[in-house]
Protein backbone atom coordinates (compact mmCIF):
# COMPACT_ATOMS: atom_id res chain seq x y z
CA UNK A 1 0.00 0.00 0.00
CA UNK A 2 1.08 3.42 -0.88
CA UNK A 3 1.57 5.75 2.19
CA UNK A 4 -1.18 8.96 1.37
CA UNK A 5 1.09 11.14 2.47
CA UNK A 6 5.27 10.60 3.32
CA UNK A 7 6.76 13.78 5.23
CA UNK A 8 10.60 13.68 5.17
CA UNK A 9 12.79 15.94 6.96
CA UNK A 10 10.93 19.11 7.13
CA UNK A 11 11.85 21.84 8.93
CA UNK A 12 10.69 25.49 9.79
CA UNK A 13 13.18 28.27 10.96
CA UNK A 14 11.93 31.69 12.28
CA UNK A 15 15.10 33.09 11.98
CA UNK A 16 17.25 31.44 14.48
CA UNK A 17 14.32 30.02 16.64
CA UNK A 18 13.45 26.58 15.28
CA UNK A 19 9.64 25.76 14.52
CA UNK A 20 10.02 22.65 13.83
CA UNK A 21 13.10 20.32 12.36
CA UNK A 22 13.46 16.72 11.08
CA UNK A 23 9.87 15.81 10.92
CA UNK A 24 9.50 12.41 8.99
CA UNK A 25 6.64 10.05 8.73
CA UNK A 26 3.85 8.34 6.89
CA UNK A 27 0.82 8.32 6.98
CA UNK A 28 -1.73 5.45 5.17
CA UNK A 29 -4.80 5.99 3.80
CA UNK A 30 -7.56 5.72 6.89
CA UNK A 31 -5.32 6.37 9.57
CA UNK A 32 -5.71 9.21 12.13
CA UNK A 33 -2.59 10.54 13.59
CA UNK A 34 -2.35 12.83 16.48
CA UNK A 35 0.50 15.41 17.48
CA UNK A 36 -0.01 17.01 20.96
CA UNK A 37 2.62 18.88 22.69
CA UNK A 38 2.58 22.03 24.86
CA UNK A 39 2.44 25.48 23.07
CA UNK A 40 4.95 26.67 21.54
CA UNK A 41 6.07 23.15 20.79
CA UNK A 42 6.19 23.76 17.00
CA UNK A 43 2.84 21.55 16.19
CA UNK A 44 0.81 24.01 14.72
CA UNK A 45 4.20 25.23 12.25
CA UNK A 46 4.42 21.57 11.19
CA UNK A 47 0.49 21.24 10.65
CA UNK A 48 0.63 24.45 8.75
CA UNK A 49 3.70 23.50 7.00
CA UNK A 50 2.50 19.97 5.69
CA UNK A 51 -1.03 21.64 4.53
CA UNK A 52 0.98 24.14 2.23
CA UNK A 53 -0.06 27.33 4.64
CA UNK A 54 3.61 27.69 5.23
CA UNK A 55 6.54 26.96 2.83
CA UNK A 56 9.16 24.83 4.63
CA UNK A 57 12.80 25.69 4.90
CA UNK A 58 13.54 21.96 4.18
CA UNK A 59 11.91 18.71 3.51
CA UNK A 60 9.13 17.50 1.51
CA UNK A 61 5.79 16.44 1.74
CA UNK A 62 4.64 13.99 -0.71
CA UNK A 63 1.16 13.21 -0.91
CA UNK A 64 -0.48 10.43 -3.21
CA UNK A 65 -2.60 12.43 -5.44
CA UNK A 66 -5.75 10.82 -7.66
CA UNK A 67 -4.26 11.34 -11.21
CA UNK A 68 -0.39 11.80 -10.86
CA UNK A 69 0.71 9.66 -8.24
CA UNK A 70 3.00 10.94 -5.47
CA UNK A 71 4.16 14.36 -5.70
CA UNK A 72 5.57 16.78 -3.54
CA UNK A 73 3.30 19.28 -2.47
CA UNK A 74 6.23 21.38 -1.58
CA UNK A 75 7.42 22.44 -4.85
CA UNK A 76 4.27 21.86 -6.86
CA UNK A 77 2.85 25.36 -8.52
CA UNK A 78 0.74 27.77 -6.26
CA UNK A 79 -2.49 26.53 -8.24
CA UNK A 80 -2.25 23.18 -8.12
CA UNK A 81 -1.85 23.50 -4.66
CA UNK A 82 -4.72 25.53 -3.89
CA UNK A 83 -6.60 23.16 -6.17
CA UNK A 84 -5.28 20.47 -3.86
CA UNK A 85 -6.82 22.63 -1.03
CA UNK A 86 -10.44 22.90 -2.17
CA UNK A 87 -10.74 18.97 -3.32
CA UNK A 88 -8.41 16.47 -1.76
CA UNK A 89 -7.72 18.41 1.22
CA UNK A 90 -9.61 20.01 4.06
CA UNK A 91 -8.39 21.86 7.13
CA UNK A 92 -10.18 22.74 10.14
CA UNK A 93 -8.91 25.55 11.99
CA UNK A 94 -8.77 25.96 15.65
CA UNK A 95 -11.65 29.46 15.48
CA UNK A 96 -14.44 28.61 13.28
CA UNK A 97 -14.49 31.83 11.98
CA UNK A 98 -10.88 31.47 10.59
CA UNK A 99 -12.37 28.72 8.63
CA UNK A 100 -16.06 30.15 7.57
CA UNK A 101 -17.12 33.18 5.87
CA UNK A 102 -19.26 34.70 8.72
CA UNK A 103 -21.25 37.21 6.15
CA UNK A 104 -22.43 34.36 4.02
CA UNK A 105 -25.02 32.01 5.31
CA UNK A 106 -24.68 28.14 6.61
CA UNK A 107 -25.74 26.68 3.17
CA UNK A 108 -23.67 29.26 1.18
CA UNK A 109 -20.54 28.70 3.50
CA UNK A 110 -21.08 24.41 2.25
CA UNK A 111 -21.91 25.69 -1.34
CA UNK A 112 -18.82 27.90 -1.99
CA UNK A 113 -16.56 24.81 -2.26
CA UNK A 114 -19.00 22.95 -3.92
CA UNK A 115 -18.98 25.63 -6.70
CA UNK A 116 -15.09 25.70 -6.37
CA UNK A 117 -14.80 22.67 -7.47
CA UNK A 118 -17.65 22.86 -10.19
CA UNK A 119 -20.73 22.25 -9.19
CA UNK A 120 -23.46 24.99 -11.07
CA UNK A 121 -26.62 23.38 -10.22
CA UNK A 122 -28.12 25.79 -7.71
CA UNK A 123 -30.84 23.01 -6.37
CA UNK A 124 -28.22 20.30 -5.99
CA UNK A 125 -25.83 22.61 -4.01
CA UNK A 126 -28.53 23.68 -1.62
CA UNK A 127 -29.21 19.79 -1.76
CA UNK A 128 -26.06 18.57 -0.20
CA UNK A 129 -25.77 21.98 1.46
CA UNK A 130 -29.11 20.85 3.96
CA UNK A 131 -27.83 16.94 3.82
CA UNK A 132 -24.16 18.00 4.91
CA UNK A 133 -25.65 20.34 7.89
CA UNK A 134 -28.05 17.19 8.89
CA UNK A 135 -24.89 15.25 9.39
CA UNK A 136 -23.17 17.47 11.50
CA UNK A 137 -26.52 17.80 13.26
CA UNK A 138 -27.55 21.98 12.46
CA UNK A 139 -31.57 21.87 11.79
CA UNK A 140 -32.34 22.28 7.93
CA UNK A 141 -34.43 25.38 8.99
CA UNK A 142 -30.70 27.21 10.07
CA UNK A 143 -29.62 26.82 6.32
CA UNK A 144 -30.14 30.03 5.47
CA UNK A 145 -29.05 32.19 8.37
CA UNK A 146 -25.59 33.40 8.91
CA UNK A 147 -22.97 31.37 11.15
CA UNK A 148 -22.39 34.42 13.07
CA UNK A 149 -26.03 33.70 14.56
CA UNK A 150 -24.92 30.36 15.51
CA UNK A 151 -23.20 29.14 18.76
CA UNK A 152 -19.24 27.88 19.04
CA UNK A 153 -20.44 24.38 18.40
CA UNK A 154 -22.69 25.02 15.88
CA UNK A 155 -20.18 27.73 14.24
CA UNK A 156 -17.11 24.75 14.33
CA UNK A 157 -19.91 21.89 13.11
CA UNK A 158 -20.61 23.92 10.10
CA UNK A 159 -16.91 24.25 9.48
CA UNK A 160 -16.55 20.43 9.34
CA UNK A 161 -19.65 20.48 7.03
CA UNK A 162 -17.84 22.86 4.94
CA UNK A 163 -15.16 21.02 4.63
CA UNK A 164 -16.12 17.47 4.23
CA UNK A 165 -18.44 18.10 1.84
CA UNK A 166 -16.38 17.67 -1.54
CA UNK A 167 -15.24 14.36 -0.16
CA UNK A 168 -11.30 15.08 0.85
CA UNK A 169 -8.93 12.12 1.15
CA UNK A 170 -6.66 13.98 4.09
CA UNK A 171 -8.09 16.43 7.03
CA UNK A 172 -5.32 18.65 8.71
CA UNK A 173 -7.64 19.86 12.37
CA UNK A 174 -6.03 22.25 14.31
CA UNK A 175 -7.28 21.69 18.03
CA UNK A 176 -11.00 21.17 16.54
CA UNK A 177 -12.14 20.67 20.20
CA UNK A 178 -10.04 23.68 21.31
CA UNK A 179 -12.79 25.79 23.15
CA UNK A 180 -15.94 24.30 23.28
CA UNK A 181 -17.49 23.19 26.71
CA UNK A 182 -17.10 19.34 26.90
CA UNK A 183 -20.69 18.14 26.09
CA UNK A 184 -20.23 19.85 22.76
CA UNK A 185 -16.57 18.50 22.51
CA UNK A 186 -17.81 15.02 23.11
CA UNK A 187 -20.50 15.24 20.64
CA UNK A 188 -18.12 16.86 18.05
CA UNK A 189 -15.55 13.64 18.93
CA UNK A 190 -18.29 11.05 18.22
CA UNK A 191 -19.53 12.94 15.54
CA UNK A 192 -15.60 13.34 13.72
CA UNK A 193 -14.84 9.46 14.62
CA UNK A 194 -18.04 8.42 12.37
CA UNK A 195 -17.16 10.72 9.61
CA UNK A 196 -13.21 9.08 9.79
CA UNK A 197 -14.89 5.53 9.46
CA UNK A 198 -17.73 6.33 6.72
CA UNK A 199 -15.69 8.29 4.68
CA UNK A 200 -12.30 6.45 4.90
CA UNK A 201 -10.56 9.64 5.88
CA UNK A 202 -7.28 10.19 6.84
CA UNK A 203 -6.65 12.75 9.13
CA UNK A 204 -4.01 14.87 11.20
CA UNK A 205 -5.25 15.95 13.96
CA UNK A 206 -3.19 18.98 16.51
CA UNK A 207 -4.50 18.68 19.95
CA UNK A 208 -2.85 19.26 23.37
CA UNK A 209 -5.68 17.18 25.11
CA UNK A 210 -5.02 13.66 25.77
CA UNK A 211 -7.94 12.47 25.87
CA UNK A 212 -9.00 13.73 22.66
CA UNK A 213 -6.14 11.88 21.00
CA UNK A 214 -6.65 8.55 22.74
CA UNK A 215 -10.61 8.37 21.60
CA UNK A 216 -9.75 10.06 18.01
CA UNK A 217 -6.34 8.89 16.87
CA UNK A 218 -4.43 5.48 15.93
CA UNK A 219 -1.25 6.69 16.28
CA UNK A 220 0.79 10.09 18.16
CA UNK A 221 3.55 12.34 17.81
CA UNK A 222 4.99 13.89 20.99
CA UNK A 223 6.69 17.27 20.12
CA UNK A 224 8.63 19.17 22.39
CA UNK A 225 10.85 22.75 21.09
CA UNK A 226 10.32 21.82 17.21
CA UNK A 227 11.36 18.49 17.65
CA UNK A 228 9.61 14.87 17.70
CA UNK A 229 10.26 13.23 20.70
CA UNK A 230 8.71 10.25 20.53
CA UNK A 231 5.88 8.57 17.98
CA UNK A 232 4.12 5.61 17.87
CA UNK A 233 0.83 3.90 18.80
CA UNK A 234 -1.42 6.28 20.38
CA UNK A 235 -2.11 4.16 23.53
CA UNK A 236 1.67 2.45 23.36
CA UNK A 237 2.92 6.33 23.71
CA UNK A 238 0.28 7.28 26.52
CA UNK A 239 0.23 3.91 28.35
CA UNK A 240 4.06 3.44 28.10
CA UNK A 241 5.46 6.67 27.46
CA UNK A 242 9.37 6.19 26.66
CA UNK A 243 10.89 10.10 26.67
CA UNK A 244 11.00 12.23 29.68
CA UNK A 245 8.84 15.20 28.12
CA UNK A 246 5.86 12.36 27.60
CA UNK A 247 6.26 10.81 30.84
CA UNK A 248 5.68 14.67 32.12
CA UNK A 249 2.82 15.01 29.82
CA UNK A 250 0.99 11.89 30.63
CA UNK A 251 1.32 12.24 34.42
CA UNK A 252 0.31 16.01 34.17
CA UNK A 253 -3.47 15.13 33.40
CA UNK A 254 -5.69 15.42 36.00
CA UNK A 255 -7.73 12.68 36.51
CA UNK A 256 -11.24 13.21 36.30
CA UNK B 1 -1.99 -22.05 10.68
CA UNK B 2 -1.74 -25.77 11.75
CA UNK B 3 -3.17 -27.11 14.83
CA UNK B 4 -0.17 -27.45 16.73
CA UNK B 5 1.39 -24.28 15.54
CA UNK B 6 1.04 -21.05 18.83
CA UNK B 7 -1.21 -18.38 17.82
CA UNK B 8 0.23 -16.60 20.40
CA UNK B 9 4.12 -17.17 21.65
CA UNK B 10 6.59 -14.95 23.95
CA UNK B 11 10.15 -16.01 23.79
CA UNK B 12 12.66 -14.57 26.42
CA UNK B 13 10.61 -11.11 26.76
CA UNK B 14 11.84 -8.64 29.24
CA UNK B 15 9.74 -5.35 30.26
CA UNK B 16 11.32 -2.23 32.00
CA UNK B 17 10.03 0.76 33.10
CA UNK B 18 12.46 4.08 33.44
CA UNK B 19 11.27 7.29 35.21
CA UNK B 20 13.06 10.19 33.93
CA UNK B 21 11.46 12.21 35.91
CA UNK B 22 12.11 10.49 39.32
CA UNK B 23 15.79 10.62 39.29
CA UNK B 24 15.52 8.38 35.78
CA UNK B 25 15.26 5.25 37.91
CA UNK B 26 14.63 2.25 36.06
CA UNK B 27 12.71 -0.49 37.26
CA UNK B 28 12.86 -4.03 35.05
CA UNK B 29 9.40 -5.82 35.92
CA UNK B 30 9.55 -8.54 33.85
CA UNK B 31 12.21 -10.92 31.73
CA UNK B 32 12.89 -14.19 30.09
CA UNK B 33 9.02 -14.49 29.86
CA UNK B 34 8.44 -16.99 27.72
CA UNK B 35 4.55 -18.66 26.20
CA UNK B 36 3.20 -20.40 24.18
CA UNK B 37 -0.74 -20.59 23.34
CA UNK B 38 -2.03 -22.95 20.24
CA UNK B 39 -5.82 -22.43 18.81
CA UNK B 40 -8.51 -23.62 20.64
CA UNK B 41 -6.33 -23.46 24.62
CA UNK B 42 -6.91 -20.82 27.06
CA UNK B 43 -3.83 -20.10 29.33
CA UNK B 44 -4.48 -18.47 32.52
CA UNK B 45 -2.14 -16.08 34.39
CA UNK B 46 -1.17 -16.09 37.84
CA UNK B 47 0.90 -14.65 40.87
CA UNK B 48 0.43 -12.49 43.24
CA UNK B 49 -0.36 -8.54 42.72
CA UNK B 50 1.89 -6.98 41.69
CA UNK B 51 4.19 -9.66 39.88
CA UNK B 52 3.45 -8.34 36.08
CA UNK B 53 -0.51 -10.40 34.87
CA UNK B 54 -1.18 -7.32 33.66
CA UNK B 55 2.06 -6.01 32.41
CA UNK B 56 2.18 -9.18 30.33
CA UNK B 57 -0.94 -8.87 28.70
CA UNK B 58 -0.11 -5.41 27.60
CA UNK B 59 3.40 -6.02 26.51
CA UNK B 60 1.11 -8.69 24.67
CA UNK B 61 -1.11 -6.30 23.00
CA UNK B 62 1.54 -3.75 22.67
CA UNK B 63 0.55 -0.81 24.24
CA UNK B 64 3.47 -1.50 26.19
CA UNK B 65 6.71 -1.93 25.11
CA UNK B 66 8.80 -4.84 25.27
CA UNK B 67 12.15 -4.17 25.83
CA UNK B 68 13.58 -7.14 24.52
CA UNK B 69 12.44 -10.48 23.15
CA UNK B 70 9.73 -11.40 21.11
CA UNK B 71 5.61 -11.47 21.13
CA UNK B 72 4.64 -13.40 18.15
CA UNK B 73 0.60 -13.11 17.57
CA UNK B 74 -0.54 -14.47 14.56
CA UNK B 75 2.71 -14.50 13.34
CA UNK B 76 3.84 -10.71 13.97
CA UNK B 77 5.92 -9.48 15.80
CA UNK B 78 4.19 -6.91 18.19
CA UNK B 79 7.74 -6.05 19.96
CA UNK B 80 9.30 -4.85 16.92
CA UNK B 81 5.98 -3.92 14.50
CA UNK B 82 4.75 -0.52 12.80
CA UNK B 83 2.16 1.02 14.64
CA UNK B 84 -0.46 0.59 11.39
CA UNK B 85 1.07 -3.71 11.53
CA UNK B 86 -0.77 -3.63 15.06
CA UNK B 87 -3.72 -1.63 14.56
CA UNK B 88 -4.67 -4.32 12.09
CA UNK B 89 -3.52 -7.14 14.31
CA UNK B 90 -6.04 -5.57 16.94
CA UNK B 91 -8.89 -5.19 14.17
CA UNK B 92 -9.15 -8.54 12.77
CA UNK B 93 -6.98 -11.09 15.18
CA UNK B 94 -6.25 -9.75 18.77
CA UNK B 95 -9.02 -9.21 21.04
CA UNK B 96 -8.81 -7.86 24.62
CA UNK B 97 -11.57 -7.59 26.90
CA UNK B 98 -10.13 -5.20 29.84
CA UNK B 99 -11.70 -4.45 32.85
CA UNK B 100 -12.31 -0.82 32.09
CA UNK B 101 -14.81 0.47 29.35
CA UNK B 102 -13.72 3.20 27.69
CA UNK B 103 -15.33 4.51 24.62
CA UNK B 104 -16.54 7.86 23.04
CA UNK B 105 -19.24 9.40 24.59
CA UNK B 106 -22.92 9.60 23.36
CA UNK B 107 -22.19 6.61 20.77
CA UNK B 108 -25.26 3.71 21.98
CA UNK B 109 -24.46 1.03 23.54
CA UNK B 110 -25.75 -1.36 20.51
CA UNK B 111 -22.86 0.93 18.27
CA UNK B 112 -20.25 0.34 20.86
CA UNK B 113 -20.77 -3.23 20.96
CA UNK B 114 -21.59 -3.34 17.14
CA UNK B 115 -18.00 -1.83 16.56
CA UNK B 116 -15.64 -4.22 16.11
CA UNK B 117 -17.60 -5.85 13.06
CA UNK B 118 -18.10 -2.52 11.66
CA UNK B 119 -14.43 -2.14 11.76
CA UNK B 120 -13.59 -5.58 10.19
CA UNK B 121 -16.28 -4.57 7.02
CA UNK B 122 -19.14 -6.25 8.75
CA UNK B 123 -22.70 -5.54 6.53
CA UNK B 124 -24.40 -2.96 9.42
CA UNK B 125 -27.22 -4.79 9.88
CA UNK B 126 -25.46 -8.24 10.40
CA UNK B 127 -23.52 -6.29 13.00
CA UNK B 128 -26.20 -4.45 14.91
CA UNK B 129 -28.12 -7.47 14.73
CA UNK B 130 -25.27 -10.13 16.22
CA UNK B 131 -24.60 -6.66 19.03
CA UNK B 132 -28.55 -7.57 20.64
CA UNK B 133 -27.86 -10.93 20.49
CA UNK B 134 -24.73 -10.67 22.59
CA UNK B 135 -26.35 -7.79 24.67
CA UNK B 136 -29.19 -10.09 25.40
CA UNK B 137 -26.85 -12.96 26.41
CA UNK B 138 -25.02 -10.69 28.95
CA UNK B 139 -28.72 -9.81 30.65
CA UNK B 140 -28.79 -5.81 29.75
CA UNK B 141 -31.97 -4.72 29.32
CA UNK B 142 -33.16 -3.91 25.63
CA UNK B 143 -34.11 -0.62 27.11
CA UNK B 144 -30.85 0.80 27.63
CA UNK B 145 -29.35 -0.36 23.97
CA UNK B 146 -30.06 2.99 22.43
CA UNK B 147 -28.31 4.85 25.74
CA UNK B 148 -24.70 5.74 25.93
CA UNK B 149 -23.07 3.27 28.31
CA UNK B 150 -20.75 6.01 30.40
CA UNK B 151 -23.91 6.55 32.38
CA UNK B 152 -24.33 2.38 33.73
CA UNK B 153 -23.61 0.88 36.51
CA UNK B 154 -20.14 -1.02 36.54
CA UNK B 155 -21.33 -4.31 36.10
CA UNK B 156 -23.27 -3.37 32.92
CA UNK B 157 -19.98 -1.29 31.69
CA UNK B 158 -18.29 -4.75 32.40
CA UNK B 159 -20.82 -6.72 30.23
CA UNK B 160 -21.07 -4.42 27.78
CA UNK B 161 -17.04 -4.68 27.51
CA UNK B 162 -17.72 -8.06 26.85
CA UNK B 163 -20.15 -8.16 24.59
CA UNK B 164 -18.32 -5.64 22.61
CA UNK B 165 -15.00 -8.32 22.86
CA UNK B 166 -16.64 -10.94 21.66
CA UNK B 167 -18.64 -9.70 19.10
CA UNK B 168 -16.07 -10.10 16.34
CA UNK B 169 -14.69 -13.80 16.47
CA UNK B 170 -10.74 -13.34 17.07
CA UNK B 171 -8.31 -15.83 16.75
CA UNK B 172 -6.60 -14.61 20.01
CA UNK B 173 -8.26 -13.28 22.72
CA UNK B 174 -6.85 -11.23 26.11
CA UNK B 175 -8.89 -11.21 29.17
CA UNK B 176 -8.31 -9.70 32.12
CA UNK B 177 -10.82 -10.83 35.04
CA UNK B 178 -13.40 -10.94 32.44
CA UNK B 179 -15.74 -12.86 35.57
CA UNK B 180 -14.64 -10.25 37.96
CA UNK B 181 -17.57 -8.52 40.15
CA UNK B 182 -20.07 -10.33 38.14
CA UNK B 183 -23.51 -12.49 39.97
CA UNK B 184 -23.48 -15.93 39.22
CA UNK B 185 -25.88 -15.99 36.57
CA UNK B 186 -23.80 -13.14 34.38
CA UNK B 187 -20.87 -15.26 35.39
CA UNK B 188 -21.81 -18.66 33.90
CA UNK B 189 -22.70 -16.41 30.53
CA UNK B 190 -19.25 -15.25 30.27
CA UNK B 191 -17.65 -18.83 31.08
CA UNK B 192 -20.00 -20.13 28.24
CA UNK B 193 -19.29 -17.20 25.97
CA UNK B 194 -15.22 -17.82 26.69
CA UNK B 195 -15.52 -21.91 26.09
CA UNK B 196 -17.82 -21.37 22.82
CA UNK B 197 -14.59 -19.16 21.79
CA UNK B 198 -11.91 -21.77 22.67
CA UNK B 199 -14.36 -23.98 20.20
CA UNK B 200 -13.88 -22.27 17.03
CA UNK B 201 -10.36 -22.73 18.16
CA UNK B 202 -9.56 -19.11 19.62
CA UNK B 203 -6.58 -19.11 21.27
CA UNK B 204 -6.93 -17.59 24.89
CA UNK B 205 -4.57 -15.64 27.62
CA UNK B 206 -6.68 -14.80 30.72
CA UNK B 207 -6.18 -13.65 34.75
CA UNK B 208 -8.66 -15.09 36.54
CA UNK B 209 -9.32 -14.31 39.88
CA UNK B 210 -12.26 -16.57 40.56
CA UNK B 211 -10.56 -19.92 40.94
CA UNK B 212 -13.69 -21.96 40.24
CA UNK B 213 -13.88 -20.43 36.64
CA UNK B 214 -10.28 -20.61 35.91
CA UNK B 215 -10.45 -24.47 36.82
CA UNK B 216 -13.18 -24.55 34.40
CA UNK B 217 -12.26 -22.93 31.28
CA UNK B 218 -8.34 -22.79 31.54
CA UNK B 219 -6.16 -25.34 30.18
CA UNK B 220 -2.84 -24.60 32.04
CA UNK B 221 -1.70 -21.50 34.46
CA UNK B 222 1.43 -20.06 33.91
CA UNK B 223 2.77 -18.12 36.90
CA UNK B 224 4.19 -15.29 36.22
CA UNK B 225 6.45 -14.44 38.97
CA UNK B 226 8.84 -16.95 37.65
CA UNK B 227 9.31 -13.83 34.97
CA UNK B 228 9.40 -11.76 37.56
CA UNK B 229 13.35 -10.03 38.24
CA UNK B 230 14.20 -10.54 41.66
CA UNK B 231 11.45 -13.14 42.67
CA UNK B 232 12.57 -16.14 40.60
CA UNK B 233 14.88 -18.07 42.58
Amino acid sequence: MTPLLQVKGIEKRYGARIGCTDVNFDLYPGEVMGIVGESGSGKSTLLNCLAGHLEPDAGQVIFDTRVDGPVDTVTMSEPERRMLGRTDWAFVHQHARDGLRMSVSAGGNIGERLMAVGDRHYGDIRDKAIDWLGRVEIEAARVDDRPSAFSGGMQQRLQIARNLVTGPRLVFMDEPTGGLDVSVQARLLDLLRGLVREMGLSAIIVTHDLAVVRLLADRLMVMKSGHVVEAGLTDQVLDDPQHAYTQLLVSSVLQV
Amino acid sequence: MGKDEAMIELIDVSKSFTLHNQGSAVIPVMQGASLKVEPGECVALTGASGTGKSTLMRVIYGNYLAASGQVLVGGLDVAKAEPRQILSLRRDTLGYVSQFLRVVPRVPTLEVVAEPLLAVGADKQIALDKAAGLLKRVNIPERLWTLSPTTFSGGEQQRVNIARGFAHEYPAMLLDEPTASLDAQNRETVLSLIEDAKHRGAAIVGIFHDIEARKRVCDREVNVSDFTPGLAA
